[in-house]
């Protein structure tokens, strides 16, 4: 019950010219659990994530990563550190395949001077491991490695893109509105990779609008309203009507009675 | 559960049972290059028809040697292309290095004999005259955020303006060095009779192709152009990579500068006008889509050679010089037209 979080946020503040999209907000994650943050649009929700990223530098506040201090410039500086997000727009090249998309950015080179020298990259054994982990998340049914990202459906894309962040996140991954593009079966299926990087003790951050997914799969729920921390409940203790009040503003919840610590 | 089965076996059956023009469409998508490979051996054929000379080893040397210059400079034209950008300046700044090159070795006329700089010294400096060239292209659109397209068309005019500063105009009519003119020898290859020029330009497409295919900066110039969003967010250092690509792209143009040199025997600051323009024609009838992201560098060289053959068979054909740029203007479209046909398949 006295877990300390694996990422905690402090006071992230963030404005675009005149608009603030985060004003001062927190946020908790604990080892092990799925933490949902959800709120109404422009509450703040992407601006969050990717300040927690290192897709956008935070104006103010901390971003403290396994009791250190982090400051994110870049993309690469939070997946560095163990961060890995998959973003609304998945980023993935559509042209290129399944295995050279899973390793975007950090490709494996060929052992020997052909590695070193010549800087060869080794696709046979790019492919070989982008096989294993597509198929260590059950996601059966992308048959072709080497198939162009575009050639996929949408559900298909979002597992490549879980499946990468899975394969190279060490400390906690951060979904965005995974969900938000996908028809019935294919959202199971993510909701599914959700819970088995959960069975693998991994933390998963899951921004979503959709609350029944939400209730379905997380431990916690934070609601952000204006660039705030409105309140952290569990699916246990609050309804979904009463998360859509907090949301809106229309019922408040009192520190005592929030989710602040981990539940899991 | 077993219903969603059913409706999936459906989906892929109707995906088997694609028509004639998709199952053409998917092919072209995976191979850029096959529409322009085709549209290549369809020409040769029909050109030996009006003329008996055209399929001959001679005449392909000749043709070989005609596109080396534009073959050389699509080579780093592709690679800028291949990000979703594109170098209008690529002709000028090959004709700077040039004349770079050129009047390092020359000197300055002044009192007495002018002293020039030895060559191992001009050549390089002619070479990353080039780079640099490409380094302030990159630091434009990368740095300054201005289009690529606006960029270079500003520095085409630049790089021409200091080039004709350069020579004051005229075509300095001197003694080249023989290294300079290494390129312009001729060299037998069994039937065929090349200049050193040319294999160059084939030894510039081996590497790039390399590069491209095996590295992992082959593979971020790639993302960067299919979508530069989603490479940043996946952790490539984008501007890195597109900077890279225009210095590359610098050096390919000097490299070429140097065929070019080998081929007219002087640095003549009129030799590069045509070379903007062909250039990414030759890049656009081989395949790679102006949009960044897809196609292939040997595409190119095919795109090259089929304007040069074009140019050659419709010159042995009998045909005028006017129709034969329609011919090439026509190609053109039809090139643009089918990369959009095949984009239009993937959406």
């Amino acid at each position: 019950m006295s877990k300390s979080p694996i990422l905690q946020a402090v006071g992230l503040t963030k404005s675009y010219g005149r608009v603030v999209a985060l004003d001062g907000s927190d946020l908790e994650l604990f080892p092990g659990e799925v933490l949902a943050v959800v709120g109404d649009n422009g509450a703040g929700k992407s601006t969050m994530i990717k300040c927690l990223s290192g897709a956008e530098i935070a104006d103010e506040g901390q971003i403290i990563l396994d009791g250190q201090q982090m400051s994110f410039k870049r993309p690469q500086d939070g997946r560095h550190a163990g961060i890995e997000t998959v973003y609304q727009t998945l980023a993935v090249a559509p042209a290129l395949d399944i295995a050279s998309n899973l390793f975007l950015g950090r490709e494996m080179r060929k052992k020997g001077p052909l590695g070193s020298v010549l800087r060869m990259i080794d696709s046979s054994g790019m492919r070989k491991a982008a096989k294993e982990h597509i198929s260590a998340l059950g996601i059966g049914t992308i048959q072709n490695i080497t198939q162009a990202v575009e050639t996929l459906s949408g559900g298909q894309r979002q597992a490549v893109a879980v499946a990468r962040a899975a394969a190279f996140g060490q400390k906690l991954i951060i979904l965005d509105e995974p969900t938000a593009a996908l028809g019935v079966r294919e959202s199971r299926q993510v909701l599914k990779l959700i819970e088995s990087l959960r069975d693998r003790g991994m933390p998963v951050i899951l921004i979503s609008h959709n609350m029944p997914q939400v209730f379905e799969v997380a431990d916690r729920i934070q609601i952000q309203r204006l660039g705030k921390r409105a309140a952290v409940v569990t699916p246990k203790s609050h309804s979904m009507n009463d998360v859509v009040a907090i949301m809106t503003g229309a019922m408040t919840v009192d520190k005592k009675d929030q989710a602040l610590k981990s539940v899991r | 559960m077993s219903q969603d089965t059913a409706t999936y076996d459906a989906a892929a059956e109707f995906h088997d049972r694609a028509s004639l023009s998709q199952k053409a469409q998917a092919l072209l998508h995976k191979y850029p290059w096959l529409s322009s490979t085709m549209v290549l051996v369809v020409a040769s054929i029909i050109f030996s028809f009006f003329n008996e000379n055209f399929l001959t080893p001679s005449n392909f040397s000749l043709i070989l040697q005609q596109v080396a210059i534009v073959g050389a400079v699509a080579a780093g034209q592709t690679l800028i292309i291949l990000t979703a950008g594109i170098d209008l300046s690529c002709g000028a700044i090959a004709v700077f290095s040039s004349m770079t090159m050129a009047k390092l070795v020359q000197g300055t006329p002044g009192e007495g004999e002018p002293v020039g700089w030895a060559i191992w010294l001009a050549f390089p400096a002619g070479l990353l005259v080039g780079m640099l060239g490409g380094a302030i292209n990159g630091f434009l659109v990368t740095k300054v955020k201005l289009p690529p397209f606006i960029v270079t068309l500003g520095t085409y005019n630049v790089f021409l303006a200091l080039t004709l500063t350069l020579t004051k105009g005229t075509v300095p009519s001197i003694e080249m060095d023989p290294f300079l003119l290494t390129l312009g020898h001729y060299v037998n290859l069994g039937p065929f009779r090349v200049t050193t020029g040319v294999l160059f330009m084939f030894a510039m497409y081996m590497v790039l192709a390399f590069v491209l295919r095996y590295t992992s900066w082959g593979r971020h110039v790639y993302a960067v152009g299919d979508d530069i969003d989603a490479a940043r967010l996946a952790g490539i250092s984008v501007n890195r990579v597109l900077m890279s690509v225009y210095m590359v792209a610098g050096l390919t143009f000097a490299l070429a500068a140097w065929i070019v040199i080998g081929r007219v025997t002087v640095a003549s600051p009129n030799t590069g006008g045509d070379l903007n323009l062909d250039a990414i024609t030759a890049v656009v009838i081989g395949g790679t889509s102006l949009f960044g992201g897809r196609g292939t560098i040997f595409g190119s060289l095919i795109g090259a050679i089929i304007v040069g053959v074009f140019r050659n068979g419709l010159t042995l054909a009998g045909v005028d010089l006017y129709y034969q740029l329609l011919a090439i203007g026509l190609l053109i479209i039809f090139a643009v037209s089918v990369d959009q046909w095949i984009r239009k398949a993937r959406k």
